[in-house]
């Protein structure tokens, strides 16, 4: 095995681009592709969040706005669902911080297909554009909901069908895979084949083998959506009964014959359930070097860290249909795929421990991101804890479609991920743009954020239990629901409310510190990784200079014993460790310390 | 790669080696051209969107609307010219490797007039099944048919695009070597939509 890497240092990224719009605009730069693709995510997740506060307004003080009818309310809980899930996370988590941290932390000038990496951002901002066009035609978008069941989704009666919502939806989501498929193979090879001297496999932070696990998952599992949606679209438009019934319809029979929208929910939660760990590997590999870094210890258990995340990453193709208890399928079936979701827990614990286990007796530095990485441990048990009640058959019949469902996955797939998308911003702000953040302003925006969606979701779980159904316009006047469940709606929209307008702190933030934050340095945090050795801050084009780094030990060396500085990063030959007076030769801890 | 292997490793116990006047440990990362690697992910991609579609096509198959289709007897001849073009696709690989630059040119070109072939082949089977009155909505058995051979032909032109780029530039008089690799990935994604189409007939066959 050969081990010189000529694939990590290609020659070609060497030529600077020199006018503006191959810099900015048509760049084959895996940063400013990553910029471009965050920025593009963060826009449009804003849309999202506008959305919710529009379907909290309606839910907290009923009958009192009357821009927001039945048809809008629906259109908003699609539109929000699938932003939320597809257009942020996933765009942000992988063609963001993919984008970013793979070549950076793995010492390699650029992703190993830069064409085809601008290409995937443009494919991905035609699916925005094609989604966002869907708000101005005739009928609106859909109303589908985000997991666009048939046969309502495309029936007469369900907003959106009309005019073309559905189809449009639709159409976005097979671009936005096409878009994703080519990120994805780059990401992939990129990780296989472009690292630099001395980093292996085993020696790559986390972040990357989150971002790489969750690529494979989505390049395996997007496909199933690609079916379904072709599919549905083939339903719709050229009358097909791939999943449509034979069916009267606003009393009209409908020139569908036997199609099985079982079939669909199959597909699509195929598809769905894998999603899920799309965005919560990238989260977890980001959430880790976050907190080793400022807990100046090594993450606990690294090697284990890695096997969970490519164990959970297999699991999660075989857990879809606990999505499905109340489709009426055969209860063995149920009993398979609650046992399989529950062993699923188990990998997802050890992680959670380890991050616990990396904080014990660490020194801890109460930076901004930090506050997010360990907000993120909370509400992630919190979620993970009510996914095992919706996990068991018997528990998740009466709590399906309730609020409990909608607080369950807002916890573990909502507000987690967004609490480590943050940590993870503030944590490399300062080496995208070389300008430190404003602290005050970044803790008020934690503790807002923190506090805020605990008020939030919290009581959703009461709610829940109660029984108040998910996706209702009105609750109307019911026996089940007391008056107080209506105030506590009413609470709750107020701390949605006030959540939301505290995320324009996080935008002024970033936004202002471009121009006004102290100069950060190289590197700030005192990182180990790779991404905070580059010469330039923020890194030049082809971020390395004239040599790429080699690399002589694992991600996580900090708080040595006898070592001056208390880490040592990844591209220190061991002989160039400076240590206290006294303190005798530097051992790397890689050997042995870390099985 | 045994993916077995590289969750175990221990790259702190591994021995290093010199590289260019330092001692750094293997990374491991090999020297397979990206591209290879890259095509084997996306046919697994590929693979993976079939396969998914296959499985409909069986569960689909046992609802009660189901009607078989006639076969077209023209599908085995569109196969056997697929076949011809992947093996010319297969000997254009072989003779790039020994340089012999013309007859690249002729491998080349028989492929393509081949994998044209195919897929006109594939539309004058549409046509046939139309003015016969199958179409797509007729029944689920044609709508899958559609759908399989439509999303099977559209891979072939993606192919065909990799193709023309590298006939453009041996026709312009490029060193064989050039276009070595291309010419490899087109081999391979040939026989593997060789093989798609293979399941593809074997399906609607059997309905
Ligand atoms: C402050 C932030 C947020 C608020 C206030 C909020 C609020 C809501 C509300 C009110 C609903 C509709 C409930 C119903 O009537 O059934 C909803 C649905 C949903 N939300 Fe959020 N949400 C927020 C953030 C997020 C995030 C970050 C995600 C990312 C995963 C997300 C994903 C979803 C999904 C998937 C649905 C289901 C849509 C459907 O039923 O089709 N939300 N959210
Ligand atoms: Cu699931």
């Amino acid at each position: 095995m050969t081990s010189y890497v000529p694939i990590a240092d290609q020659s070609h990224v060497m030529h600077d681009p020199h006018t503006f719009i191959t810099k900015y605009v048509w760049s084959q730069d895996h940063k400013v592709i990553a910029i471009q693709y965050g920025g593009t995510a963060i826009f449009v997740g804003l849309i999202a969040l506008v959305l919710s506060a529009m379907m909290r307004l309606q839910l907290g003080y009923p009958d009192t706005f009357s821009f927001i009818d039945p048809a809008n309310y629906i259109q908003f809980v699609t539109m929000h669902g699938m932003i939320m899930v597809i257009y942020l996370l996933t765009a942000l988590f992988l063609g963001g911080f993919g984008n970013y941290l793979i070549p950076l932390q793995l010492g390699a000038r650029d992703m190993v297909f830069p064409y085809l990496n601008m290409l995937s951002y443009w494919f991905y901002l035609l699916s925005v554009l094609i989604l966002l066009a869907s708000f101005f035609v005739t009928g609106g978008p859909t109303g589908a909901g985000w997991t666009l069941y048939p046969p309502q989704a495309i029936l007469r009666g369900t907003p959106g069908t009309d005019g073309p919502g559905i189809i449009l939806m639709l159409v976005s989501l097979l671009v936005f895979i096409m878009a994703f498929t080519m990120g994805g193979l780059n990401y992939v090879t990129t990780v296989l084949q472009a690292r630099t001297h001395g980093m292996t496999l085993m020696r790559m932070p986390l972040s990357v083998w989150g971002i790489f696990v969750a690529t494979i998952l989505a390049l395996f599992a997007f496909p199933a959506l690609f079916v379904s949606a072709l599919m549905m679209l083939l339903d719709k438009l050229l009358g097909t009964s791939f999943f449509m019934p034979a069916l009267a319809s606003l009393g009209q029979v409908s020139e569908h014959t036997g199609g099985s929208p079982i079939l669909f929910q199959h597909l699509f939660w195929f598809f769905g359930h894998p999603e899920v760990y799309i965005v919560a590997l990238p989260a977890f590999g980001l959430v880790s070097d976050v907190l080793s870094t400022h807990a100046r210890k090594n993450i606990f258990g690294y090697r284990m860290m890695v096997w969970a995340i490519v164990a959970i990453g297999g699991l999660s193709f075989i857990v879809w249909a606990h999505h499905m208890y109340v489709s009426g399928m055969n209860p063995y079936f149920g009993f398979f795929f609650a046992f399989t979701t529950l062993i699923i827990a188990i990998p997802t614990a050890i992680k959670v421990y380890n991050w616990v286990l990396t904080l014990w007796h660490g020194n801890i530095r109460m930076t901004v991101p930090m506050l997010f990485a360990m907000g993120f441990i909370f509400t992630f048990i919190h979620g993970g804890l009510t996914g095992i009640f919706l996990g068991n058959v018997t528990v998740d019949l009466p709590l399906s479609d309730t609020y409990f469902v909608v607080a369950h996955f807002h916890m573990v797939m909502g507000v987690s991920p967004v609490m480590v998308l943050f940590a993870a911003i503030y944590h490399w702000y300062p080496k995208i743009t070389g300008k430190m953040f404003n602290v005050t302003l970044g803790k008020i925006h934690f503790w807002a954020t923190f506090l805020g969606t605990y008020a939030i979701y919290l009581p959703m779980h009461y709610l829940g239990f109660l029984g108040v159904p998910r996706r209702y316009f009105a609750l109307g006047s019911t026996d089940f629901i007391p008056d107080s469940a209506m105030a506590l709606n009413a609470n709750i929209t107020q701390a949605a409310i006030f959540v939301g307008v505290m995320q324009l702190l996080f935008i002024y933030n970033i936004i202002s510190s471009l121009r006004n934050g102290a100069p950060a340095g190289g590197n700030p945090w005192e990182s180990v990784s790779l991404e905070w050795q580059t010469p330039d801050t923020p890194p030049r084009h082809g971020n390395w200079g004239d040599k790429l780094p080699v690399v002589y030990r694992w991600a996580y060396e900090y708080g040595v014993p006898g070592v001056k500085d208390d880490f040592v990063p990844q591209n220190v030959p061991p002989e160039e460790v400076v240590m206290e007076p006294g303190a005798g030769k530097y051992v790397d801890r890689s050997e042995g310390h870390y099985s | 790669m045994n993916p077995f292997r590289l969750l175990t490793e221990k790259p702190w116990l591994s021995t290093p080696q010199t590289v260019g006047g330092m001692t750094v440990e293997v990374s491991q990362a090999s020297l397979v051209p990206p591209q290879k690697v890259a095509l084997r992910v996306f046919l697994g991609v590929v693979g993976v969107l079939f396969g998914l579609f296959f499985t409909a096509y069986f569960i689909r198959m046992g609802l009660a609307d189901w009607r078989p289709m006639p076969e077209p007897q023209q599908l085995w001849f569109n196969t056997l010219l697929l076949f011809l073009g992947s093996i010319t696709l297969q000997w254009t690989s072989h003779v790039v490797r020994r340089g012999e630059t013309g007859l690249v040119k002729i491998g080349l070109l028989l492929g393509a007039i081949f994998t044209f072939g195919f897929v006109f082949g594939q539309v004058s089977v549409w046509q046939q099944m139309t003015a016969e009155g199958y179409y797509l909505s007729s029944n689920p058995a044609n709508s899958f048919f559609y759908v399989l051979t439509g999303l099977h032909a559209l891979h072939i032109l993606g192919g065909l695009w990799v193709w023309t780029r590298a006939s453009v530039r041996v026709m312009a008089g490029a060193k064989p070597e050039v276009v070595r690799l291309s010419v490899g990935l087109c081999a391979t994604y040939w026989h593997f939509l060789l093989l798609v189409w293979l399941a593809v007939f074997a399906l609607i066959s059997y309905t």
